[in-house]
């Protein structure tokens, strides 16, 4: 009885303020839409860096004969430089493993991901740089290696890999910034929207609360019907984003990973949180800000 | 059942007091009009019944209650055993006379097997058998006035206000409205009448309250509507 009631209530109302609805089903759409998305690049972007900085390195390059570098003075590293090196990087406490790569090892590595044939034909195995490859324990760490090998005898350049991923995730961080920032304007707008709708209704129906307050209808009774109201767009609003993360997980995501993230796939599992939490998220925004407005414009 | 004790109640942002220092007692199952031109504070009293203001000073008591102690939430509770009836009726206009009703159940959420019993019971009461599925526009003001009060009293309520019943019918109709209420009293239903209508105060014969400018002018039992003084 009291729940048939209560929902051929909210159905009316829903029905007579239709497109008020359907705005508020819009912006709580979007907004969600985007703080998923949002959720989905942070969970990418830690799955990325758990692939990733794994296999970051250090990379110490070595003087070679056509080495252009001024501090090589044009000569080859000799043997007693390579193995004082290697001993003083296997001697840092940060350092994980030490790997020595040869022209030989260099050129093989080259060919196997050169793409442009014409490079490939004039580039010989001594054209390659021989290097020590540096794991480190904690990618965060590279600095004192960086510093121990710096301007050492032998020693031509040192790439750290880490810096190139920062760059690149750096970017995909201000990307989720940037979607969490739409999705709080987006919703501030739903949030405005709904607080009308909710005046709206309560107008549309104040012959019906005038009576329900006369004849001792209890506060509950009362407000559920709006702040059902709210809750069901909210709901539609949610479904509709959760249709956009999944086709943004399929479309955006998928293809993303196809170039870029190998090895670093995010989860269908995880799509499946995040849609959980920005319809509870979205949810929980119209239930509040229509159980607010109420308390201004229902006074019992 | 009513007892007003030294009420004022000024409302805000006007110097002259609705109420002013009144003191009634209005028992069980009494019928009493509160008589008085416009502005007089007959509504004012009524709505403190109802706890919809809240006096300035003085206490009211209603149904064994103190008001000003009875905290909020507590407040539909004592409008459940209160009924009200208005000039306008206040019908909802998308609802036949059965709904009209049936809605005053509902909304206190009482079992729809109750609704089914109690509903016809109460509009044969005013009346209107046979009425039960007409809309409120397919009634004359007279009828429509009959769902009303057959809504108030459809939770048996054990105190009746009614605000210028008549105001918006005729006086032969109205006499047909003013049988319902004191049948309603019969069944020992406490009944406040604010009214004009001096030929009905007159054919009655009830205690009456006048009020003039806040106070009361008169509080006579078995009386009628104007009298030199």
């Amino acid at each position: 009885m009291r729940a048939n009631f209560i929902l051929s209530e909210v159905w009316i109302g829903l029905r007579r303020n239709l497109t008020m609805t359907i705005a508020v089903i819009v912006t709580v759409a979007v907004g969600m839409a985007m703080l998923g998305v949002g959720f989905l690049i942070s969970a990418q972007v830690s799955t990325m860096k758990d692939y990733w900085f794994d296999k970051v390195e250090v990379s110490v390059f070595l003087c070679t004969k056509n080495t252009s570098i001024p501090a090589c003075k044009g000569k080859e590293a000799s043997p007693d430089q390579t193995e004082a090196l290697k001993t003083k990087l296997e001697g840092l406490p940060e350092v994980k493993q030490v790997h020595f790569e040869d022209q030989a090892m260099a050129y093989e590595n080259f060919r196997k991901t050169a793409v442009d044939k014409t490079l490939l034909d004039v580039t010989k195995p001594e054209d390659m740089p021989t290097s020590f490859r540096v794991q480190l324990k904690d990618p965060e760490l590279f600095q004192p290696v960086i510093d121990a090998v710096t301007g050492q005898p032998g020693v031509s350049s040192i790439k750290n890999q880490k810096e190139l991923l920062n760059d690149f995730f750096g970017m995909l961080d201000a990307l989720r910034t940037a979607a969490f920032v739409l999705a709080g304007f987006v919703v501030i707008a739903s949030i405005l929207l709904i607080a009308n709708t909710v005046r709206l209704s309560a107008f549309n129906r104040r012959r019906e609360t005038g009576i329900m307050r006369l004849v001792g209808a209890s506060n509950l009774y009362i407000q559920l019907p709006f702040v059902m109201e709210g809750m069901i767009s909210g709901l539609i609003g949610g479904v509709f984003a959760a249709v956009m993360l999944i086709l943004a997980k399929v479309f955006v995501f998928e293809e993303f990973q196809k170039y870029l993230a190998i090895g670093s796939q995010l989860e269908w599992e995880t799509v499946a949180w995040v849609i959980v939490w920005t319809l509870g998220i979205g949810v929980l925004i119209c239930i509040l800000s229509s159980f607010v407005t109420l308390r201004r414009y229902l006074r019992v | 059942m009513i007892h007003f004790d030294n009420v004022t109640k000024v409302y805000a942002n006007q110097n002259r007091p609705a109420l002013d220092h009144v003191s009634v007692d209005i028992d069980k199952s009494e019928f009493v009009f509160l008589v008085g031109p416009s502005g007089s504070g007959k509504s004012t009293f009524l709505r403190l019944i109802l706890k919809e203001e809240r006096p300035n000073s003085g206490a009211i008591h209603v149904a064994g209650k103190d008001l000003a102690r009875l905290s909020n939430f507590k407040v539909p509770s004592l409008r459940r055993r209160i009924g009200c009836v208005f000039q306008d009726f206040r019908l909802l206009p998308n609802k036949n006379v059965y709904e009209n009703v049936a809605f005053a159940l509902e909304v206190i959420g009482k079992p729809r097997r109750f609704i089914r019993k109690v509903v016809p019971e109460v509009i044969e009461l005013v009346g209107l058998e046979g009425k039960a599925h007409r809309m409120p526009e397919e009634l004359s003001g007279g009828e429509q006035q009959r769902v009303a009060m057959a809504r108030a009293f459809v939770n048996r309520p054990m105190i009746l206000l009614a605000d210028e019943p008549t105001g918006n019918i005729d006086p032969a109709t109205s006499i047909g409205i003013m049988k319902v209420l004191d049948r309603i009293n019969r069944t020992g239903t406490t009944v406040v009448m604010a009214t004009h209508d001096a030929a009905i105060v007159d054919s009655m014969r009830k205690r009456v309250v006048e009020l003039e400018d806040g106070k009361i002018v008169r509080d006579q039992s078995r009386g009628v509507y104007g009298q030199a003084y």
